[in-house]
């Protein structure tokens, strides 16, 4: 096991993230897979913190900001769709075309 | 008193301030106090430029016996580059200086009387500010030290005329006739710009080459002998005093450029003796003394000025003789007069300057007696109620002192001694006939007999006789306020021909020129202007028709031709709409409309085709611009990728 093993499994982490996000009709669905880039970014951080600068802990700090920030942005984020769903019923990402207009 | 030249920048600023302060102000509180404001603004002005005059004239003469021409106040107005300088200021010399009283003096008076002529009138505050703003503009051309301010203050003068002659804007003929000065001068100028760009073009290199500290490229400059002649040396003077001159002739109204001047007419009646008749139809010509020592040096252009100036002089003088309406007849009179200002400059020269002397000298004194034939007018209009001399007569004993002053005026105009156009007229024609110039002497003397004519015509019949009309039984006498400044000029029309003219204003060499050598002038003169009225008395001195109608009846063809102005008008309409507007600018408008205007639909509408296209990616869908986002990010990261060896 050595940094590029890590490197690899948080790009494929992120790369599910980008996918999810372009492809989840559900705005749950792309909720989770925005998490799931985060997660990825706050392994980099952590792994590159073990491998480069061992005896500091910089990156893992980052690391615990990134999910303060995930969690305040899911918290955003579900109110603005329980508000979506409330006028909408539905949550589908498909029917929001306002932007066009 | 010697600062006056100092401060001479107040004689325009005074007309100035009023005129901010009327026009903004003033006039929307109270119309009359606007009255006042104004007239004690010209009076401060008027006093300031008798004061400089005093001064200046109080100088005493170099050795050659002329005056200096000084700059005293002038600021850089606009610094386009090093060298490149116009300046905004003051410039006294003689004719400056002449020009300053004689628009003063006529303006103030024009001022007073205005304040009885307009009294009720309910444009009474606009009235006096666009007065202001005119005798601003004028002051300002008469003192500009340059042509580029000369040429700014000489369109200021055309703007306010336009304001002025519209001043009755409700009525069609005003806004018609407002409108064509404008075009017709306004055409001239563009000859005056073209000329002034050609003069720059071909003289700033030379000014460049002379290199003196602290010369801009004025009149001091200009009129430099050296200069003149490093300028007639690139052989582009002639054309473009020419195109110059074209700008003079536009204002002057000189044929065929005079047809807006009769037009001009339906102006207020003292707008007309302020604008049409003393002061800024005399720019052409004073412009053309103004730039003299250039004309002198190209004697086929004066020449040109000189016959141009001739045959205007004998044109008019015999559309006037037909004439019905008073002010059209004093319209064409001024045209006449004007083409004897411009043909004794056109005879001038620098060895023999006395056709220059004589033509500002008859400038002088034509503004008087003209303002005050156009102010008697003004009264007699009043009373009358009518422009037509065949409504008037018998005013002689309900009108007196407009029938004494009138008188005057008619006595001047026509030559007779001892009034002003005695004197003056008689330097012209002796100019005419020193510089062996037959064909003017001629000309100008006959013009001289239908002068006193036609002058003697409009005073008979609207002063003699019985009435011929119910406004004219009832006329009854102008205000005291109309009537001070007809006696004041009536004054000066008597004295006017008595100032020792040639000992101020003159250019050049400047031995006498044996003003009063020949005796036959002034008995030829004097012969014809009285045979001239004589045959006006036979005509109509019985206030009657019967015997013009029999010479109107013998000559009908021609009569007619003249009494319509020899169709110059129906000419300009038919080349203009049948010629101009069919072959030029119908061409041109449908090119415009169809070729420039499609042009601009085209890219509109291929905008607009376009648009709609890329509107087909404009989903509205997040992921979808999420993707690009995604490309996007991937596309640059590759070209960084490629790019960052």
């Amino acid at each position: 096991m050595n940094l590029y093993h890590f490197i690899i499994f948080s790009l494929f982490l992120f790369s599910v993230g980008i996918y999810g996000v372009l492809t989840r009709r559900s705005a749950v669905g792309i909720l989770i897979a925005i998490e799931l880039m985060l997660n990825a970014g706050a392994i980099n951080l952590a792994v590159f913190n073990r491998y480069l600068a061992p005896d500091k802990v910089d990156g893992q700090i980052m690391a615990l900001f990134v999910m303060a920030v995930a969690a305040a942005e899911v918290l955003v984020g579900m109110a603005i769709l329980i508000m979506l769903f409330r006028r909408k019923k539905s949550v589908d990402i498909g029917q929001l075309d306002i932007l066009r207009h | 008193m010697h600062d006056m030249i100092a401060y001479a920048w107040l004689i325009p600023a005074f007309p100035f301030i009023s005129f901010l302060l009327i026009g903004l102000g003033v006039r929307l509180y109270s119309q009359k106090l606007a009255g006042i404001i104004a007239t004690l603004s010209i009076g401060a002005s008027f006093a300031c430029a008798l004061t400089l005059a005093i001064t200046y004239f109080g100088l005493a003469p170099d050795a050659e016996g002329l005056r200096p021409t000084l700059v005293p106040w002038s600021f850089i107005w606009v610094d386009y580059m090093e060298g490149l300088r116009v300046n905004l200021g003051i410039l006294v010399d003689p004719i400056s200086v002449l020009l300053m009283v004689v628009v003063t003096t006529v303006s103030l008076l024009v001022h007073l009387y205005s304040m009885g002529y307009m009294k009720g009138e309910t444009g009474y505050g606009r009235y006096f500010t666009w007065l202001n703003l005119f005798t601003f503009s004028m002051l300002g051309l008469v003192v500009a030290p340059n042509i580029i301010q000369t040429y700014v203050f000489w369109e200021l003068v055309g703007a306010s005329s336009f304001l002025l002659i519209g001043y009755y804007y409700e009525r069609g003929a005003a806004v018609a006739a407002s409108k064509k000065a404008f075009i017709v001068t306004r055409f001239a100028d563009l000859g005056f710009l073209l000329g002034i760009i050609l003069l720059g073009y071909v003289g700033y290199p030379l000014y460049q080459g002379s290199g003196v500290e602290g010369q801009l490229f004025d009149y001091t400059y200009l009129t430099n002998p050296q200069n003149i002649t490093a300028l007639v040396g690139t052989g582009f003077l002639g054309i473009s005093l020419l195109l110059i001159y074209m700008g003079a002739a536009g204002k002057s109204a000189m044929f065929p450029l005079h047809i807006w001047l009769p037009d001009a007419m339906e102006g207020p009646t003292p707008v007309s003796a302020l604008i049409h008749a003393a002061t800024m139809v005399v720019a052409g010509v004073y412009l053309v003394a103004r730039l003299f020592p250039l004309f002198s040096t190209t004697p086929d252009v004066l020449e040109f000025v000189s016959y141009v100036g001739l045959f205007t002089c004998a044109f008019a003088a015999i559309i006037a003789c037909t004439q019905d309406d008073i002010k059209r007849v004093l319209a064409f009179s001024t045209l006449s007069q004007l083409g004897y200002m411009m043909f004794a400059l056109g005879l001038a020269s620098m060895d023999q300057p006395l056709g220059y002397v004589a033509s500002m000298f008859h400038l002088f004194t034509h503004a008087f007696f003209k303002a005050l034939l156009f102010l008697g007018a003004g009264a007699i209009i009043h009373a009358v109620h009518s422009n037509d001399i065949w409504h008037m007569g018998g005013l002689k004993k309900l009108m007196p002192v407009t029938h004494l002053t009138f008188l005057i005026a008619v006595l001047a105009i026509s030559g007779i001694w001892p009034f002003a156009g005695f004197f003056s007229k008689d330097e012209i024609l002796l100019a005419a006939l020193q510089g062996g110039k037959n064909i003017h002497f001629i000309g100008g003397l006959l013009v001289a007999g239908l002068t006193a004519f036609y002058m003697a015509r409009i005073y008979f019949l609207s002063f003699w006789g019985s009435p011929r009309s119910k406004g004219s039984s009832h006329a009854h006498e102008a205000p005291l306020i109309m009537l001070i400044p007809l006696c004041v000029l009536a004054v000066l029309s008597l004295v006017g021909g008595w100032v020792p003219f040639s000992d101020y204003v003159t250019i050049g060499l400047t031995e006498h020129q044996g003003g009063h050598g020949s005796s036959i002038v002034p008995i030829l003169g004097s012969l014809v202007a009285i045979l001239g009225l004589g045959f006006s008395w036979f005509v109509y001195g019985r206030g009657e028709s019967a015997r013009s109608d029999a010479i109107a009846a013998k000559w009908g063809m021609v009569f007619g031709w003249i009494k319509n102005k020899f169709y110059m008008d129906e000419v300009y309409q038919f080349i203009t709409h049948q010629m101009i507007f069919r072959f030029v600018a119908t061409p041109i408008a449908w090119f415009d409309r169809n070729v420039v205007d499609g042009a601009v639909n085209l890219t509109g509408w291929l905008t607009r085709r376009a648009s709609s296209i890329f509107t087909l990616i404009q989903t509205g869908q997040a992921q979808t611009y999420g993707v690009w986002f995604v490309v996007g990010t991937g596309v640059t990261l590759i070209m960084l990728w490629f790019t960052k060896g």
